[in-house]
């Protein structure tokens, strides 16, 4: 801590860059000379997260690689508000087949490299209904085989795209247009949760991690971590959606820093299956401060009194907090 | 390549897009006006002198503290530093040591022998300032650096005022204060010692003075009469110092001092008494540690001195070796008797219960009025009722502190200069504040205050060498750093960075940022996740 | 050079002499030996360089071909029946973004009920996904249409599925040409695609199109088809210069000469066919045969062409349209619209049911004497039909049909 201390300015490793900084310790986001892999004009909301996390994670992937890289995209937001044609957004190769195959495509692509014998890196990127839903297969697969791939799950908790619909990524309790806030049991049910994450490490994966787009030098760090690996790589990078979740469209990254700081969201790495290092929790606070924000998890809040799944919630997110230490502090 | 039709597109063809007709509200860039400059009674710009500190340039930082204020070494140990009070980020963790990192600035400029910036070319006026204490000596820096001709004419036989004849050594050595007086004689000033000034107009006149500067403090103790077998051993705080200063025969203090008063003066007197060999040093003060004047860290090395305190007590009378205390009790009203008393052991008893203004010089003065309480009344521009007569310091109205005091000085230099022209002066209007709502201190890292070294407690209680050391290089910068920028743009990259538009234009090393117009659609991510507050969002108009 | 092959292997031969960059396997009968072959040559390094990846699904399998050629390389697989339909969406996809894939389909019923025999329900169920199906008429054919599946696709920037019938081709065993690298390298260039994943003119590939432009979009598919009706004589020819055989055509015309009944078929059935007709030519009957090779893109001016003499038209179906007749039929039907030759649908050899000489020269015969209906099911077993008919008379609720049948069917009559 201490060579942090004395590193690290007014503004230590979270800002994106500084002045002060050896343009070295900058994130990639701080230059100029950024690939800007995806550009201005794009069609996605005002505040839109999942545009944030795709920029920040492919400039990071461009410069980690030279710029040899080409991204391999599923339907969803990301490809409807980047390429509606004529027009794209993209300054990167890439390509869009279909929303559940972006694995299996990376594969072919990442094989083509292969056999041509060019050095040329690739990434998939979906969102959580393309990754965790539909797409799961093609993934488990590209994972099993230990295809050279990066894949890249920008997690906005639902499908954004058409309308805000419930996907396997939803929290409980949040409002979708098919877990609406009604009947007894208002918003998303309690199931038992599927961690992408976790099930990516259970293939043995040289690298799995989650990131948000609060934390950018964590993000970069991680994305250029990941691109020094070769095989199957899997990053799970928490986007907030104001349009999904209702919250202000200036609140984005603060929600994303809320879902990790409450212990919900958990932000760690894990090499070869395990879990090697966890983003300590710098200012915990409780889910509360997190679900009020969000319109989503509104009907929580308007009884007379708090609704008790809150506490569900809560211990969902302490026990993120014990597995994943992520106050290392704090003894469990 | 050719490209198939419509499903295969040229990169970064979007930019034909302009997304910037979605917006309702659009981001501006502001300064605001961080809480330290807004409170420093110097005027000092703190934020940004740090902002040059804060990249190592440490002699653009001094002479940026130098527009202000000509005595850095000085204010760095001897200001009771407002800002650090008002530091938001003694909000967020501990206020930025300011105090500390002026001292080094202003120790290094001693070291390294730094002149003042060049003085602007003559006026041909000439301007007499009276006084040579910190408010006289940053007016005539002022004046003279606006080039007019300066003399300085004080009472005293060594320059410095209060800066030499009232604070201790221990808290302000001397060498410190010589050297940044020369600073200023360098600059062409003229000093004139022992010599008083009992006939203002005619001082004026003979010396053929443009305009007046007068700041000759408040030098006279304020005395109470208590019944006592021998007047001789009550003393009073400021004589008592000043005889010290001036190196004359020791006053025999006895072993048991008592101090009567809770300011700092009071506590200078009693810490003084410790180091010239009293064995106690009680401080009686009427009210409870919560209202006492002096400042917290002065009690606090007092006490660690040995200085021992009575609270709300009250001096009733003198006897032969002892001293009869009245117990108070604190009412909403003040505090008030109980009848209670107690005798404790002392030889000599200081009275440290403010000082006044020798009003003399002024009153035959045409025009020149006085408030109730002995003090020079002035207007906006520190003007007196006689023209050309401007006034400051301790002898006007405010509260009476070195820092205040070097304000003062340059404020009138700014009026008197006007004044000379012929004209008026307007300061610029003030930025509203940037407050800590207005930050996001997320973005901070946890970074404790630099501790300065301390003198060891032997040493702090048989010597007058310097209690608090400096900071040195590595210590200054990293304290520097930890400074929030409150309210204005330090270059972090944030807006930059987090636009999912990328409508934020860089334009490089102190040129800041701009918005790019034609692609911004106004979310206000960039002004939320602004870590000091330098971003607003405003309506679009239309 | 001749030699005893199975046509699984020999198709797994020629196409290593492709040189493909990728090939994606999984498993699905029948087309599973022919990946096998492929493993096999790979992990030999006959076929190198070559990635040869086992995926999770059809889906993948696709996926990964389409991945390999928008970056530029050379990519295969094969699969069949139910195989076909799990990855449907992206067989449109990839016809869609004009990639050049070549895609061998093992012919096979669809379930349910599940059946692993030959028919042709899986292509006509992908008929319209905008790829160019080719039916082989026989195992060489199957082999050497895949040459030309290849410089077909890398031309027109479309992808070709080489449709081969289960089993009845894919498993048969018979002396077959394989033809040379040589000879393959002659015909079939390098792959020079006309959209790539490259980092040095980084393009987007696969936008979303709105209505604006979409219609164009589909008339350029259509027209690469129509393309592909010139193209596709010129380099079978081509090629037959080169291998000293006729294989693929738009269409294979068999003693058609002064016919007034002419058979329409597709696939292996075709040989079946020729036989009977030539017993049936042997009888007087004027009698001819049309193997169509290209069914997508479909030659309408051609074939309305070769059946104009003809006074009746019969399509030998090899899949069903419930509730319609024959696809097939329904294609020749618009060749032949505004005039007056009648075209019967004959549904025949579902599931594998074996087509034999016997029945199609009864078929043919009765055909020729006009006595057929619109639809026919050729080999129905009648009695079983009526049985299963009346107990869905007596109650809703009669259990799964098939199984009924089945039972039927085995009872001693």
């Amino acid at each position: 801590m201490s060579d942090q201390r004395i590193r690290f300015y007014q503004t230590g490793t979270f800002t994106v860059g500084n002045r002060l900084l050896d343009p070295s310790d900058r994130a990639v986001q701080a230059s100029t000379a950024r690939a800007n892999a995806l550009t201005s004009g794009h069609r996605a909301c005002q505040g839109c997260g999942e545009a944030l996390g795709a920029r920040y994670v492919l400039d990071a992937a461009m410069r980690a690689t030279g710029n040899q890289l080409i991204a391999v995209n599923a339907t969803g937001c990301l490809e409807v508000f980047t390429t509606p044609s004529p027009e794209t957004a993209w300054q990167l190769p890439w390509l869009h087949s279909l929303f559940g195959n972006a694995a299996a495509v990376a594969t072919g692509v990442a094989a083509a490299m292969r056999v041509k014998g060019k050095p040329v890196r690739v990434i998939a990127q979906g969102g959580d209904g393309g990754t965790t839903d539909i797409g799961f297969g093609c993934l488990s697969g590209m994972f099993e085989r230990n295809d050279d791939v990066l894949y890249v799950c920008y997690d906005n908790e639902g499908y954004m795209n058409t309308g805000v619909q419930r996907s396997s990524a939803t929290p409980p309790t949040a409002r979708t247009a098919t877990t609406p806030a009604m009947g007894p049991e208002r918003g998303n049910v309690f199931g038992t949760g599927k961690s992408l994450p976790l099930l990516a490490m259970a293939h043995n994966l040289p690298y799995v991690a989650t990131a948000t787009v609060a934390d950018l030098h964590d993000l970069e760090a991680k994305v250029t971590c990941a691109m020094g690996i070769h095989g199957a790589r899997y990053l799970h990078v928490l986007v907030p959606c104001p349009l999904g979740w209702g919250h202000p469209t200036d609140e984005t990254i603060r929600m994303a820093r809320l879902a990790a700081e409450c212990g919900l969201f958990p932000v760690f790495e894990a090499v070869d299956g395990e879990v090697v290092s966890s983003t300590p929790i710098r200012r915990r606070v409780p889910v509360e401060a997190y679900l009020r924000g969000q319109k989503r998890f509104a009907h929580l809040f308007d009884g007379p009194t708090p609704d008790p799944r809150i506490a569900r919630l809560q211990a969902l997110a302490d026990q993120n907090i014990r597995r994943f230490r992520l106050q290392p502090e704090v003894t469990p | 390549m050719k490209l198939p039709f419509a499903i295969t597109l040229d990169p970064g063809s979007s930019r034909h897009n302009h997304t910037g007709a979605w917006r309702t509200q659009r981001p501006v860039y502001v300064d605001r006006l961080p809480p330290c400059n807004a409170t420093c009674p110097a005027g000092e710009n703190i934020q940004h002198w740090l902002f040059l500190a804060e990249s190592g340039d440490y002699r653009a930082a001094w002479e940026a503290i130098l527009a202000d204020n000509p005595l850095p070494a000085v204010m760095g140990r001897a200001c009771y530093h407002t800002c650090e009070t008002a530091c938001n980020r003694a909000k967020v963790d501990e206020a930025v040591g300011i105090h500390a990192i002026e001292r080094f600035l202003g120790d290094l400029a001693i070291e390294h022998k730094w002149p003042a910036p060049p003085c602007a070319p003559a006026t041909g006026k000439k301007v007499l300032v009276i006084g040579a204490g910190p408010s006289g000596l940053a007016a005539a820096y002022h004046l003279a650096r606006l080039g007019h001709a300066v003399t300085i004419r004080d009472a005293m036989p060594r320059a410095g005022g209060m800066m030499r004849y009232g604070i201790p050594r221990y808290r302000l050595p001397r060498e410190i204060v010589d050297a940044e007086i020369q600073r200023i004689v360098d600059l062409g000033v003229t000093l004139e010692l022992g010599v008083r000034v009992d006939d203002l107009p005619g001082a004026i006149a003979a010396g053929g003075f443009d305009a007046c500067f007068a700041a000759v403090g408040a030098h006279l103790a304020k005395r109470i009469d208590l019944p006592a077998p021998d007047a001789t051993r009550i003393l009073d705080a400021i004589g008592l110092l000043r005889e010290i200063e001036q190196g004359g025969v020791a006053p025999l203090l006895g072993r048991r001092v008592v101090v009567y008063g809770g300011g700092n003066t009071a506590l200078d007197v009693a810490r003084t008494a410790r180091r010239m060999g009293a064995a106690d040093a009680v401080i009686v003060y009427r009210r409870t540690q919560a209202e006492m004047p002096a400042h917290e860290d002065e009690l606090r090395e007092a006490l660690e001195e040995g200085v021992q305190v009575r609270w709300l007590s009250t001096v009733a009378s003198l006897g032969d070796g002892d001293i009869t205390i009245e117990k108070m009790r604190m009412t909403l009203a003040g505090p008030v008797p109980t009848g209670e008393f107690e005798t404790i052991a002392g030889d000599t008893l200081v009275l440290a219960l403010g000082q006044a203004v020798d009003l003399a010089p002024l009153r035959a003065v045409p025009g020149v009025a006085f408030t109730r309480d002995g003090s020079v009344e002035v207007d906006g521009a520190l003007m007196t009722g006689h023209p050309g007569l401007f006034c400051g310091g301790d002898m006007v109205p405010a509260e009476r502190t070195i820092t205040v005091a070097v304000g003062h000085g340059k404020k009138a230099a700014r009026h008197i200069d006007a004044y000379l022209r012929g004209t008026t002066y307007a300061p610029a209007p003030k930025h509203a504040p940037a407050t800590l709502e207005r930050l996001n201190p997320w973005y901070y890292s946890d970074a404790e205050r630099t501790v300065q070294p301390q003198l060891e407690m032997a040493r702090r209680q048989g010597t007058f060498e310097e209690v608090h050391g400096g900071l040195d290089t590595s210590t200054a910068l990293f304290e520097a750093r930890r400074c929030l920028s409150c309210g204005n743009c330090f270059e972090c990259d944030n807006c930059f960075g987090v636009c999912p538009d990328n409508a934020v234009i860089k334009l490089g090393p102190g040129l800041g940022f701009r918005i790019d117009l034609d692609f911004c659609k106004g979310c206000g991510l960039c002004a939320k996740e602004c870590p000091c507050g330098a971003i607003d969002m405003i309506a679009e108009q239309t | 050079m001749l030699k005893q092959l199975e046509c699984s292997r020999a198709i797994a031969e020629v196409i290593a002499r492709c040189r493909p960059e990728v090939i994606c396997a999984y498993p699905i009968t029948p087309q599973t030996h022919i990946v096998e072959a492929l493993s096999e040559l790979c992990r030999t390094g006959e076929l190198a360089p070559c990635e040869y990846i086992n995926v999770e699904s059809e889906t993948s399998a696709l996926s990964v071909a389409v991945g390999a050629s928008a970056a530029g390389a050379r990519a295969y697989t094969a699969t069949a029946s139910q195989g076909l339909l799990h990855m449907a969406e992206v067989v449109y996809n990839a016809a869609g973004l004009g990639l050049p894939i070549v895609m061998t389909l093992g012919n096979r019923a669809l379930g349910a009920p599940i059946n692993i025999w030959n028919d042709h329900s899986d292509a006509m169920a992908l008929k319209d996904a905008g790829w160019i199906q080719l039916f082989a008429r026989d195992s060489q054919e199957a082999v050497d249409l895949h040459i030309l599946a290849f410089r077909l696709a890398e031309e027109l920037s479309i992808p070709v599925m080489v449709c081969v019938d289960g089993f009845v081709l894919t498993h048969s065993v018979e002396p077959l040409d394989v033809p040379s690298q040589e000879q393959v390298d002659r015909f079939l260039p390098p792959y020079h695609p006309v959209q790539v994943l490259d980092v040095s003119d980084p393009v987007s590939i696969g936008a979303m199109v709105g209505p604006e432009a979409y219609t164009e979009v589909r008339y350029l598919a259509h027209h690469k088809q129509q393309r592909a009706l010139e193209r596709l004589p010129e380099l079978a020819a081509e090629l037959a210069v080169i291998l000293g055989r006729t294989s693929g055509a738009l269409l294979h015309p068999y003693r058609l000469d002064d016919a007034e009944t002419i058979v329409v078929a597709m696939g292996s059935v075709t040989g079946t066919i020729e036989v009977a007709i030539d017993e049936l030519r042997a009888t007087g009957l004027a009698i001819g045969a049309i193997a169509l090779c290209a069914f997508r893109p479909f030659p309408l001016v051609e074939l309305a062409q070769a059946l104009a003499p003809a006074k009746r038209v019969i399509v030998i179906e090899r899949s069903l349209a419930p509730g319609l007749g024959g696809a097939l039929a329904s294609n020749v039907r618009m060749a032949l619209q505004g005039g007056a030759i009648p075209v019967r649908t004959v549904i025949a050899g579902l599931g594998g049911r074996p087509i034999t000489r016997v029945s199609l020269r009864r078929l043919f015969t009765s055909a020729a004497q006009d006595a057929l209906d619109d639809l026919t099911f050729l080999d129905l077993d009648t009695g079983a039909i009526d049985r299963e008919l009346a107990r869905w008379g007596d109650q809703r609720r009669s259990g799964p049909s098939a199984e009924n049948l089945l039972r039927d069917t085995r009872r001693p009559r």
